[in-house]
């Protein structure tokens, strides 16, 4: 019994003298790239393959039709696809404004680089949506007193670009300068509160649109943008789309 | 007297393990091991390859094909880590659709060791992410982000070790600052620590209280920023650390064809890798370890 806790006392002290330390020695790096000539693995394969289907049964089924190819290049100031998406917003948008405060939305004002892709002509699906809105963005609704509402027109006259307004008439002259603006035919009233609808995005300071923070209220209407573009396909059965006299220039 | 002899009979049968091993291999051969780290980032949703059409990435990526990937190499050596840098979420209907759910499957299914938290894996706010967390068999790992305050606590660790073949490895995480970037109704109460400082703590942890052999940090902080150097970046903490070997980032979608190599805090080499979006590359880094004692510790060759 002794002799054997002695010999094991003995090989354990050799065992912890021979204890290897390691070191690192060379370090090799490079990347793989992921292409056709590998093989998915079908089990993978296997188990993506119903929710695929599923997404794509779903972006794919026809909504709606359209007559034309929109594009936010089309027009200088006002475009068939800005005024689409602004007026989507004002129609879908309204009644739950509505239902919750008991205001109508009285404007809409959304972004020209927030139209992220071309809407084709042909069939109208909910990839549509996903390719024309394909981030997250949801409804914000602000009071804007006259004066705020006057900084957003400023905004557009001087930004010159077709960003995507409804229920607001802002005419220019030829040299850029603000000729009138109007909401619902009437110039706009310093005091008067008027209810308009944007995206998080931009009510959280996205491409400087700073006076939307000068509202005195904010409802947040949780409905994606995308979502609601969605439901408007659904409900029109064709989108025949024309820029107008929303946001001119006179020459 | 009993739980004695057992301890006598445990330590007689391993010396003779010992033994036993003394005489295949004698004091001055070398043996080396082998650990293989593999790595994404900004996967974005990705999960089927693009289609032969796509402008720009036609034909690649896709998760089947980097299942069978990851699983030739993981035959090849056994001691592989496969890790994410985060932004896991968004980019495809997939992730519209099922919210996440999908992606933590499939990255399960591929047998995902650790991934860290990224800005767009909060889109679905803090909730959503929580919510998907029962579909990921793996553990995320921030240092970075104090989430004592949200539904995420205790649910994401600051750092993770494994062993493989008797290498102590230490993983540890770090997320970029979410104000200006995440909206604060998503991200809540999740308070961000200046990750400079704790990567120097999670470092010094992980090398002097935890014994690892390597140390990598897992970031979602962005590769670097030219025109705000002052931004903490993977380039600026791999040179304001030391003991780290490893730095795989994320965020910036940077396409480095190979990982850089950068000096630390005490003039010694850290990799510093990332491998674009989408899913369209694996990174591999293949770390050797020589148990030869003649040869010093510093002495590492790097191939790249």
């Amino acid at each position: 019994m002794n002799n054997r806790f002695f010999l094991s006392i003995i090989a354990f002290i050799l065992l912890m003298s021979c204890k290897q330390d390691y070191h690192l020695t060379r370090i090799e790096g490079k990347r793989i790239e992921i292409n056709d000539s590998l093989t998915g693995n079908q089990d993978i394969e296997n188990f993506i393959k119903p929710f695929r289907e599923h997404v794509n049964n779903d972006l794919d089924s026809v909504l709606a039709y359209a007559v034309d190819t929109y594009t936010k290049n089309d027009g200088e100031l006002n475009t068939a696809i800005g005024n689409f998406m602004a007026d989507a917003v004002k129609e879908m948008a309204s009644p739950i404004f509505k239902n919750r405060t008991g205001n109508a939305i009285d404007i809409v004002m959304l972004n020209h680089g927030g139209i992220r892709s071309i809407l084709s002509k042909g069939n109208v699906t909910s990839r549509t949506a996903y390719q024309i809105m394909p981030f997250e963005n949801s409804v914000v609704v602000t009071g804007l007193k006259g004066t705020s509402v006057k900084e957003m027109v400023n905004y557009l006259q001087k930004s010159k670009r077709a960003h995507p307004i409804s229920g607001i008439s802002i005419k220019l002259n030829s040299d850029f300068e603000l000729m009138e603006a109007t909401v619902k035919g009437e110039a706009i009233d310093n005091d008067k509160t008027y209810y308009v609808a944007t995206n998080d995005y931009l009510y959280n300071g996205g491409d400087n649109m700073s006076f939307f923070r000068q509202g005195d209220s904010l409802y947040k209407l949780d409905y994606k943008i995308r979502n609601l573009l969605i439901d408007y396909f659904k409900k029109v059965d064709t989108l025949d789309l024309h820029a107008d006299d929303r946001f001119i220039k006179t020459n | 007297m009993k739980r004695r002899k057992f301890i006598q009979q445990t330590a007689a049968s391993s010396a003779f393990i010992g033994l036993g091993g003394l005489t295949l291999s004698s004091f001055n051969s070398v043996t080396q091991k082998k650990i293989t780290i593999l790595h994404t980032n900004d996967v974005h949703s990705h999960i089927d390859p693009f289609g032969p059409d796509d402008g720009r990435n036609a034909n690649k990526g896709g998760v089947a094909r980097r299942a069978s990937l990851v699983e030739t190499i993981r035959k090849e050596n056994p001691n592989t880590l496969l890790l994410d840098a985060g932004d896991i979420f968004q980019g495809t209907p997939y992730f519209n659709y099922y919210g996440g759910e999908l992606e933590f499957k499939l990255m399960s299914m591929l047998k995902y060791d650790a991934a860290t938290i990224g800005n767009h894996d909060f889109d679905n706010g803090i909730d959503g992410l929580y919510a998907q967390l029962p579909h990921a068999k793996f553990d995320f790992i921030s240092a970075n982000y104090d989430f004592s305050n949200t539904v995420l606590d205790t649910h994401v660790k600051p750092y993770k070790t494994f062993i493989k073949d008797g290498i102590k490895i230490g993983v540890f995480g770090l997320g970029i600052e979410l104000d200006g970037l995440v909206t604060k109704e998503l991200f809540k109460e999740t308070i961000y620590l200046n990750p400079t400082e704790i990567a120097q703590d999670m470092s010094r942890i992980l090398k002097e209280e935890e014994h690892c052999d390597l140390v990598i940090c897992l970031s979602h902080l962005g590769y670097n920023y030219r025109n705000n150097e002052e931004k903490p970046s993977d380039l600026t903490l791999a040179r304001a650390t030391k003991d780290i070997d490893l730095i795989i980032g994320g965020h910036t979608h940077t396409f480095l064809p190979k990982p850089t190599i950068e000096k630390n805090s005490v003039g010694k080499n850290v990799l510093v890798n990332q491998v674009g979006c989408y899913g369209l590359y694996l990174g591999k880094i293949d770390f050797y370890f020589d148990s030869d004692k003649n040869k010093s510790a510093d002495g590492t060759t790097i191939i790249v």
